[in-house]
């Protein structure tokens, strides 16, 4: 039975309540914006107690099964859980790769002992989980993946080296991609799917200085590291397909998340409020005509999203290339946040030209860390290029 | 934390059954041989197949059922002019239904009872607004003198050659007010066509002089201005849901070219120089449609409220740009073909010029969005 708007009318006002009594103080140094920029111990804990607190509360996996640490609820509760995180401007629940990514793949696909084991860690910000997809020569053709699992006995023997694994020094397991078989006819044929522990000899990370001067992926090298068997997730060479359903939760077009908020939302609004006292030409920079025109134009493209998010429920109009809105929603709303970020630099007149750590940076230098950043999203995940690919191959049905 | 704004889309169940009916219509009747057959018609259309359009109710589809209409409101006009914009069907669909919205927003009780259930019943109207060639203008100059008589003459009026009536906005004594004038009054020649650019489309410049307005013809009062400022919002996002069909038909031109055409021993769809613009194509018309609808939800009571002001800017502004570069696009990438007239292309860049310059174009609506949302 679904909840009565009155039911999700009151939980809203409790967790809107609840959110506004613990939304946590400044703790004095720079939080992340997003799961991809906790760069040092200090963030990460400070992290890992928010989200904890947020579960305990009850907040975070509602719709999970509760002998899994959820609660069991339906999926609305926890949507509007998500939105009184974000419009009360908490800081984020940054074990997205588990909550968003390997928790819901685990939950539709894993055994009972892997829910078991993984789902409550995942929830409770005691097990930060990391993905293994890609390596230095293949980024973007991650069917290409040529780290090495060999089975000998009861136990894989992995060799080889995945790059940008986010919070890879601080995981404790990896969703990974490995070759169990170079000699597949396909080469996706050839691929395995783990669920692997980090903390084993032959593992090692090598923090990865981002274009920011900040940390938050690392390197991650495999030399004789030996996991057990039962890590592989279903069959050997079924790896291809598991990694392909982790990416249409990676890109939001399936639903199963446990929920919590990813990233800081700003809003074009922001950098308006923002740029409200900068001047060009002598005269505010909102009163210049040319810049009027950009803005209403980042205006409409972040409204037109949005618009979008509602429109692709309504099947009656999206019957013209069906899927068009899910599958191209990573490559439009990254290079959507690129761009903005950008012209918030541009149109700081002189001090768009400072940086993190000058005392007169706007916000402390914000939006150019903030742009610097948005490359991390328009490349990882399957680089923007590969994204139009995919959508001109998928929805319109263009050639290869 | 700031507010995104309003993004209330709702979708009924009438309005799904419509867009089916009239997709599947315009898809029927209006075949590209057929759009082809009408470009140098002196009417642009085929009277049967407008007939039958009224006997679907759509020439009243937002007129008060009270009026001989069925009372559905701009909401479900929307998924027929798209309809018709895909199947680049012209008729005079959209003008009838922006003089009856003008009508109904601004007249009295005789007059709408008297004037709309004809427009209803397929007797085509138009409205003439325009004095300059300038839509960010508004200063209306048409003289109604003393004796309600018309000096001068209006602009870019949509098919008025066919037009049985014609609501034109005149200043009457100081005041922007409406004037009500039948074919009939004109005088020989005061229709001029104009040779358009888009040639699905018909319009013309007109001579009102010498044309008397008689009482119960002409329309004064602070609702007039109200009237006009809501009916060119209103054309613009008719205008936007016609550009939005016609992009998406556009789209399916270039895919299916690129799906088929080969060189270098290759399908050109899989050249990514020409795959991620058609990609860009695809999302900047999921966004057209995504506006054109929000807008309609808007406008649901037919109150042009800020939000709607809002949300019609935004349909105009997206939807043409969106047009004129998939009709650039078409072109471009059908190559020598694409430089030819019997290349569908041409039919989508010409109706983007089009388009573009009704009721203001992207940057004349941008430029009010601005005071409406930065200000």
């Amino acid at each position: 039975m679904s909840a009565s708007d009155k039911e999700l009318k009151e939980f809203r006002a409790e967790v809107s309540a609840w959110m506004k009594e613990n939304n946590p103080a400044n703790p004095g140094f720079l939080l992340p914006q997003t799961f991809m920029e906790v760069g040092d111990e200090r963030q990460l804990e400070f992290l890992r107690e928010w989200q904890h607190k947020i579960w305990s509360a009850g907040y975070l996996g509602m719709a999970w099964p509760k002998e899994y640490g959820g609660r069991g609820v339906e999926a609305n509760f926890q949507s509007i859980a998500d939105q009184e995180m974000r419009r009360n401007g908490v800081p984020i629940c940054f074990n997205v790769i588990g909550l968003g990514w390997a928790g819901p793949l685990i939950n539709e696909m894993g055994t009972e002992e892997e829910k078991a084991k993984y789902l409550k860690g995942i929830l409770n910000a005691e097990d930060v989980w990391c993905q293994g997809f890609s390596e230095p020569d293949h980024g973007s053709d991650l069917g290409n993946a040529q780290l090495r699992a060999v089975r000998d006995g009861d136990e894989y023997v992995l060799n080889g080296q995945k790059i940008w694994t986010t919070m890879g020094n601080f995981a404790k397991y990896m969703i990974m991609l490995a070759r169990t078989n170079p000699e597949a006819p396909r080469k996706y044929d050839g691929l395995s799917y783990f669920l692997s522990p980090m903390l084993v000899p032959g593992i090692e990370t090598r923090p990865i200085r981002k274009i920011t001067g900040e940390y938050g992926f690392t390197e991650t090298f495999f030399t004789d590291a030996r996991i057990p068997a039962d890590c592989i997730m279903g069959e050997e060479g079924q790896g291809w397909k598991i990694a392909m359903q982790t990416l249409q939760y990676e890109r939001g077009a399936e639903a199963g998340a446990a929920g919590g908020q990813s990233m800081v939302r700003v809003v074009v609004d922001d950098m308006i409020s923002e740029l409200r006292d900068v001047q060009r030409d002598g005269e505010p920079v909102l009163k210049d005509p040319v810049v009027r025109d950009q803005l209403v134009k980042a205006i409409m493209e972040e409204r037109a999203m949005m618009l979008g998010e509602r429109r692709s429920h309504i099947g009656p109009l999206t019957t013209d290339y069906p899927g068009s809105l899910p599958l191209s929603n990573k490559l439009r709303a990254t290079e959507m946040t690129r761009r903005m970020r950008q012209l918030a630099i541009n149109l700081q007149g002189a001090e768009g030209a400072l940086y993190v750590g000058d005392d007169e940076a706007r916000q402390g230098g914000f939006w150019q860390r903030a742009y610097f950043n948005s490359f991390s999203a328009t490349i990882g995940g399957g680089t923007s290029q590969v994204q139009a690919n995919i959508v001109a191959e998928h929805i319109l049905g263009l050639p290869k | 934390m700031s507010s995104p704004g309003n993004t209330t889309l709702r979708f009924s169940e009438e309005q799904a059954m419509l867009l089916e009916v009239a997709r599947e219509f315009c898809r029927n009747k209006s075949p590209i041989a057929e759009v082809r057959a009408q470009l140098e018609t002196q009417d642009g259309f085929d009277q049967a197949l407008w007939d039958e359009m009224v006997l679907l109710g759509w020439a009243g589809i937002a007129v008060p059922e009270a009026c001989g209409g069925s009372g559905l409101g701009i909401g479900a006009l929307v998924p027929v002019v798209e309809s018709m914009g895909r199947a680049m069907l012209g008729t005079p669909l959209i003008s009838s239904a922006l003089a009856a919205q003008l009508l109904l927003r601004a007249g009295n009780s005789e007059q709408t009872d008297r004037l709309l259930p004809a427009i209803a019943g397929g007797s085509p109207a138009t409205v003439a607004l325009l004095d300059n060639s300038d839509w960010g203008d508004e200063t209306v100059t048409l003289l109604l003198d003393e004796e309600r008589i018309l000096h001068g003459s209006k602009k870019f009026v949509p098919d008025a050659s066919v037009a049985s009536v014609v609501v034109v906005s005149v200043v009457h004594q100081g005041e922007v007010a409406l004037a009500i004038v039948q074919a009939d009054q004109l005088n020989d020649g005061a229709i001029c066509p104009n040779t358009l650019i888009d040639q699905t489309k018909r319009s013309a410049n007109v001579d009102f002089s010498g044309v008397m307005v008689d009482e119960k013809n002409l329309i004064t009062g602070p609702k007039v201005a109200v009237a006009l400022g809501d009916t060119r919002l209103l054309g613009a996002l008719l205008v936007a849901a016609e550009a939005t069909g016609a992009s998406a038909a556009c789209l399916d031109t270039i895919v299916e070219y690129l799906k088929t055409r080969k060189q270098f021993g290759k399908l050109i769809g899989s050249y990514q120089a020409l795959k991620h613009p058609t990609v860009d194509i695809l999302t900047a018309t999921d966004s057209s449609r995504s506006f054109i609808y929000h807008a309609a939800t808007l406008l649901e009571e037919g109150v042009v409220d800020a939000d709607a002001e809002i949300a019609c800017r935004m349909a105009k502004a997206h939807a043409v740009e969106t047009l004129l570069y998939a009709g650039d696009r078409a072109v471009q990438f059908h190559g020598g073909m694409g430089f030819t007239y019997e290349c569908d292309a041409q039919l989508y860049i010409r109706r983007a010029q089009w388009s573009q310059q009704q009721f203001g174009d992207a940057q004349h609506h941008r430029k009010r969005l601005a005071a409406l949302l930065l200000d």
